[in-house]
C-alpha cells in the first residue's frame, strides 16, 4: 500500500509537470495579454516597458524555470485580470463547480444503475426501448446545446427553472458558498446539473446494460438461479457487484472529464465555477490563470485515479494494490 | 474600403417597478462583461466608461445626437487661444461626504496624465490650473479644437479619499494596469450610485447615492444589481424568463426575436464604430495603383452587407465620419458598381485579377468574419481571389500587428468621437504605429493656423480634407 502511494506520488509529479510545460508551451500560441491589458492609445514604449515588468521577454526556459521555483513555494502566478494570485482565484471557484460536478454525479449514480439494471433484465420491454432510445440522444446532443434547450424550454417558455447563474447560496466556510442548503440554490443548480449530467448518463445507463447483461449470461447466475435464490438477491447482490467493477473504472476517469465538461456548462447557465473562468481566461490570455487552471485540474485527474483504484481493492479484493502499482 | 456602423442595442422588460411591500426598486441588469476595475482611469474601455458614468460624473458629456451637455461644469468660455475656462458646479458631493473643489479637477488631471491608457488622450493638454475654487482653465500647448470631446474623459476622484498610504504602504492614489491597487477596489466619485458590493465576474451591486447632485434627475431605482452574462443566449433567455430586466448588448441574432417578445423594449442606437479594410501597398504591388483601389470599392456592396448580414441593424457608410462627428460629408452614397470596377481593373492593366491574402478576427466585431467572407466573395466577382483567414481576436492582434496579410479588418471608433484619431496602421518600426499614408493623411487633416473660435474651423478648412480622407483608401495619396 505505501509502496503503491509512494509510485502514485511520483507519476502524479511526472503528470503535473508535464502539464505545466504544455501550459506554458502554449501561451506564445494564445496571444498577446498586453493587447487586453493596454487600451488602443497606449504607446509602444509604455507596452515594451510592462512586457520587461511582466518578465514577458525573457527565454522561455527562462520563464518556465521561474515559473517552476515559484510553483514549489505553493505560488502559481498572478492573474492577469483579477490582480490576486491564480491558484486563490481557481480556489474561490472552485466549490461552485464541485458542486455542479456533484450534482451531476448523483443524477448520473442515482439514475444509471437502476435504469441500466433494469434495461438488462427485460431488454425487450417497451421502457427499455424507449430508455435505449433516449440515451442514444442525449450522448449525441453536445452538452450546450443541450443547455440552450433546456433554458429556452424551462426558464423561457414555462417558466419553471431561473435561467443562469447560482441564486441564493449559503455561506459555509471559506470560500464554500453552497447550493444545497436553500430552495433558490436547488432551483438554479438542477438544471446545469441535468445538463452536464446528459452526456455521462446515457453512457452509464449503456455499459451498466452491457456489462449486467454479460453478468447475468455467466455461470454463477445461472446456478444461482437454479439454486433457486430470490431474482432480487441474484440481480443485486450477486450480479450487479460484478457489474461495477468496469463501471468504477471508467466513473473514474469520467468524473475528471466531467470537470472539463463544466467549461462548457458554466458557460451556458453563467455558472461562477472555473470552468467559465477558465474560458474567459483563455480569451483574455490571462497565462498565469490558465496554465494554473491546467495543473489544478490535472491534479483533480490523479486524485480521482486514485481514489478510483482504492475503491477498486475494495470492491474486488482479488485486486492487490501492491502489484497494480505500476 | 467597406463602412459600416455597428449598432448598439439594449432592451428592457417593461415591469411597473412596484412599490408596496418592497420598499426598493431594485433593477437587475446583464451586460456581456462587468467592469475590469473600479478604477476610472486604468483601463480605456466601454466598460470603464460605463461605470464612470454610474460612479462619477464628467465634466461635460455628451448627448445622443453628439452634442455636448454640461454636467460638472456649469458654463465654459475659451479665454484665449489656449485656454478653455469652466466654471463649476458648487455644492457637489462625493460618496465619501467631500465637497467637490477644483482641487479635485487639478489632483484628477495630474493622475490621468500618469495613466498609460488615458494620457494619450491627454496629451495636446499642458495643464489643468486652478483659479478658484469653482473655476478651472484648461490648457493646451497648441490651439487644439477637441478641448470639450477630450473633456468628457474627465471624471474628477475624491482626492482626499484618494489620497495617503493604504494599511500595506501603498500610495492610495497609484494606477495599476495588472495589480491590486486601493483605486481598483475602492471608490469615491460624485456619480447617482454607489458601489456597495463587487465580484470580480460575478456581480457589482450599486446603491442610489442619497447626496447626488442632480436633483433634476431624481432616478426611478434605488438599487442596481450587475450581473455578467457573457454567453448571449444565456442573457436572451435571462430577460426573457424574467431573470433579469435589462440586457446590452443583444446578440443580432436575436434582434427580431427580442422585438417581437412580448413586454420588451428594445432599444438601439447607431453606434460610431465603422469596419473597415487596410490594403498593404508594400506587400502587394496592385495596391499602389489607385485605380485598383478604386476597383475594390466599387466591388463591395456596402448596403448588401447591412441589409444581409447585418440584417439591417446597421448604418451603411460612404465615408471615416458619421453622422454627427466633424468632418462629415452630407450626402456621400458608396461607391457601388461591378462593371464599372472590372472596367477600372481592365484599365489598371489587372483584367485577369491576382490573389490576396485577407484576414480577420472572429469573435471582436458584430459579425466580423461573415463581413470579411462577404467581402472576400464580392472581390472575386472582379477577378481578385482572397485566401481568408479569421481568427480569435486574441490571436489576430500580433497578427495584425505584423500586418500577416494583404488585407486586414479593422474596425474603428475614435476615442474622441471624431477622425481625427485615425484608425492604427501599424508598422514595423517600434515606437511608431502609424504607416507612411496615415501620417500624410493627418498632416492633412490638421487645422490650419490657430483654431480660436474652437471646432468650426477645424471642420470648415478641412472639409475639402475630409472628402478626400474619406475616400483616400481608394482615392488620392
Amino acid at each position: 500500500m505505501f509502496a503503491y502511494l509512494v509510485k502514485r506520488i511520483l507519476q502524479a509529479i511526472a503528470v503535473m509537470l508535464a502539464i505545466s510545460m504544455i501550459g506554458f508551451a502554449i501561451q506564445g500560441n494564445l496571444g498577446d495579454p498586453l493587447r487586453e491589458l493596454l487600451g488602443q492609445s497606449v504607446s509602444e514604449e509604455v507596452r515594451q516597458q510592462l512586457r520587461e515588468d511582466l518578465g514577458l521577454n525573457d527565454p522561455f526556459l527562462v520563464q518556465y524555470m521561474r515559473f517552476l521555483g515559484n510553483a514549489l513555494q505553493g505560488d502559481l502566478g498572478t492573474s492577469y485580470f483579477f490582480k490576486e494570485p491564480a491558484l486563490e482565484v481557481i480556489l474561490k471557484k472552485f466549490p461552485a463547480t464541485m458542486e455542479l460536478v456533484f450534482g451531476a454525479t448523483l443524477i448520473i449514480v442515482g439514475l444509471s444503475v437502476p435504469l441500466g439494471v433494469y434495461t438488462a433484465i427485460r431488454p425487450n420491454s417497451i421502457a427499455s426501448k424507449v430508455i435505449m432510445a433516449l440515451s442514444i440522444v442525449g450522448i449525441s446532443i453536445p452538452v450546450f446545446l443541450t443547455a440552450i434547450l433546456m433554458i429556452y424550454l424551462f426558464a423561457v417558455e414555462l417558466g419553471w427553472m431561473p435561467s443562469f447563474g447560482r441564486g441564493e447560496t449559503v455561506h459555509v466556510f471559506g470560500y464554500w458558498d453552497t447550493n444545497f442548503l436553500s430552495a433558490d440554490g436547488w432551483a438554479h443548480i438542477i438544471m446545469p446539473s441535468v445538463a452536464l449530467s446528459s452526456i455521462m448518463l446515457p453512457l452509464f445507463v449503456r455499459l451498466i446494460r452491457a456489462e449486467m447483461m454479460d453478468v447475468l449470461q455467466s455461470e454463477y447466475v445461472r446456478f444461482a438461479r437454479a439454486k433457486g435464490i430470490a431474482p432480487w438477491r441474484i440481480y443485486f447482490i450477486h450480479a450487479l457487484k460484478n457489474t461495477m467493477l468496469p463501471v468504477i473504472t471508467v466513473g473514474g476517469v469520467q468524473i475528471g472529464t466531467m470537470v472539463a465538461y463544466t467549461i462548457l456548462t458554466e458557460t451556458v447557465f453563467s455558472w461562477p465555477g472555473m470552468g467559465s473562468m477558465f474560458l474567459e481566461a483563455v480569451n483574455r490570455v490571462d497565462t498565469p490563470l490558465i496554465v494554473a487552471y491546467l495543473i489544478v485540474v490535472g491534479f483533480i485527474f490523479v486524485i480521482t485515479n486514485t481514489i478510483v483504484d482504492l475503491i477498486y481493492g475494495l470492491v474486488n479484493p482479488t485486486v492487490k494494490l501492491s502489484r497494480m502499482g505500476a | 474600403m467597406n463602412f459600416l456602423k455597428n449598432c448598439v442595442a439594449g432592451a428592457a422588460l417593461t415591469i411597473a417597478l412596484a412599490g408596496g411591500a418592497m420598499a426598493e426598486n431594485s433593477l437587475r441588469v446583464a451586460y456581456d462583461a462587468d467592469p475590469v476595475s473600479l478604477d476610472p482611469y486604468e483601463q480605456l474601455s466601454g466598460g470603464t466608461l460605463q461605470l464612470n458614468h454610474m460612479a462619477f460624473d464628467p465634466l461635460v458629456r455628451w448627448t445622443q445626437d453628439l452634442q455636448f451637455e454640461a454636467r460638472l461644469a456649469e458654463s465654459w468660455e475659451q479665454i484665449d487661444e489656449t485656454t478653455m475656462r469652466f466654471k463649476l458646479r458648487e455644492g457637489v458631493k462625493f460618496h465619501s461626504g467631500n465637497e467637490m473643489t477644483a482641487k479635485d479637477f487639478d489632483w484628477t488631471f495630474d493622475r490621468v496624465k500618469e495613466s498609460p491608457d488615458f494620457k494619450g488622450i491627454f496629451a495636446p493638454f499642458t495643464d489643468l490650473e486652478v483659479v478658484d475654487d469653482y473655476t478651472i482653465d484648461l490648457k493646451t500647448a497648441k490651439p487644439f479644437p477637441l478641448v470639450l470631446h477630450t473633456a468628457t474623459y474627465i471624471f474628477p476622484m475624491d482626492s482626499a479619499f484618494y489620497s495617503g498610504m493604504t494599511d500595506d504602504g501603498k500610495d492610495k492614489a497609484e494606477i495599476v494596469k495588472h495589480g491590486d491597487s486601493f483605486a481598483s477596489r475602492n471608490l469615491s466619485g460624485t456619480g447617482p450610485f454607489i458601489v456597495t458590493e463587487r465580484e470580480q465576474g460575478v456581480k457589482v451591486m450599486f446603491e442610489r447615492f442619497d447626496g447626488y447632485w442632480d436633483t433634476a434627475s431624481e432616478g426611478n431605482v434605488d438599487e442596481i444589481i450587475l450581473t455578467p452574462i457573457k454567453e448571449d443566449p444565456t442573457r436572451v433567455a435571462a430577460l426573457l424568463s424574467g431573470d433579469v430586466d435589462f440586457i446590452a448588448p443583444v446578440p443580432p441574432t436575436d434582434l427580431k426575436r427580442l422585438e417581437d417578445a412580448d413586454g420588451v423594449n428594445l432599444i438601439t442606437m447607431a453606434g460610431t464604430r465603422i469596419i473597415t479594410f487596410q490594403m498593404n501597398q508594400e506587400r502587394v504591388e496592385a495596391f499602389k495603383d489607385p485605380k485598383v483601389r478604386q476597383a475594390i470599392d466599387y466591388a463591395v456592396n456596402n448596403a448588401g452587407i447591412v441589409d444581409r448580414i447585418m440584417r439591417g441593424f446597421g448604418t451603411v457608410g460612404a465615408q471615416a465620419s458619421p453622422a454627427g462627428y466633424l468632418g462629415h460629408v452630407e450626402g456621400m452614397e458608396p461607391r457601388f458598381d461591378v462593371e464599372k470596377a472590372k472596367a477600372l481593373m481592365a484599365e489598371a492593366g489587372y483584367a485577369d485579377g491576382f490573389s490576396i491574402t485577407m484576414m480577420a478576427p472572429n469573435n471582436r466585431y458584430v459579425n466580423d468574419d461573415k463581413i470579411a467572407q462577404a467581402v472576400a466573395s464580392m472581390l472575386s466577382q472582379i477577378g481578385i481571389k482572397v485566401d481568408l483567414q479569421t481568427l480569435p481576436k486574441a490571436q489576430y492582434w500580433p497578427k495584425f500587428d505584423e500586418r500577416a496579410a494583404d488585407m486586414m479588418m479593422i474596425g474603428w471608433h475614435a476615442d474622441t468621437e471624431e477622425f481625427g484619431q485615425l484608425p492604427p496602421v501599424p508598422d514595423r518600426v517600434p515606437g511608431c504605429r502609424f504607416r507612411q499614408w496615415s501620417v500624410q493623411l493627418g498632416q492633412l487633416l490638421q487645422p490650419r493656423g490657430g483654431c480660436a473660435d474652437g471646432c468650426g474651423q477645424w471642420r470648415n478648412r478641412s472639409g475639402q480634407a475630409w472628402r478626400n480622407a474619406a475616400r483616400a483608401g481608394a482615392d488620392a495619396l
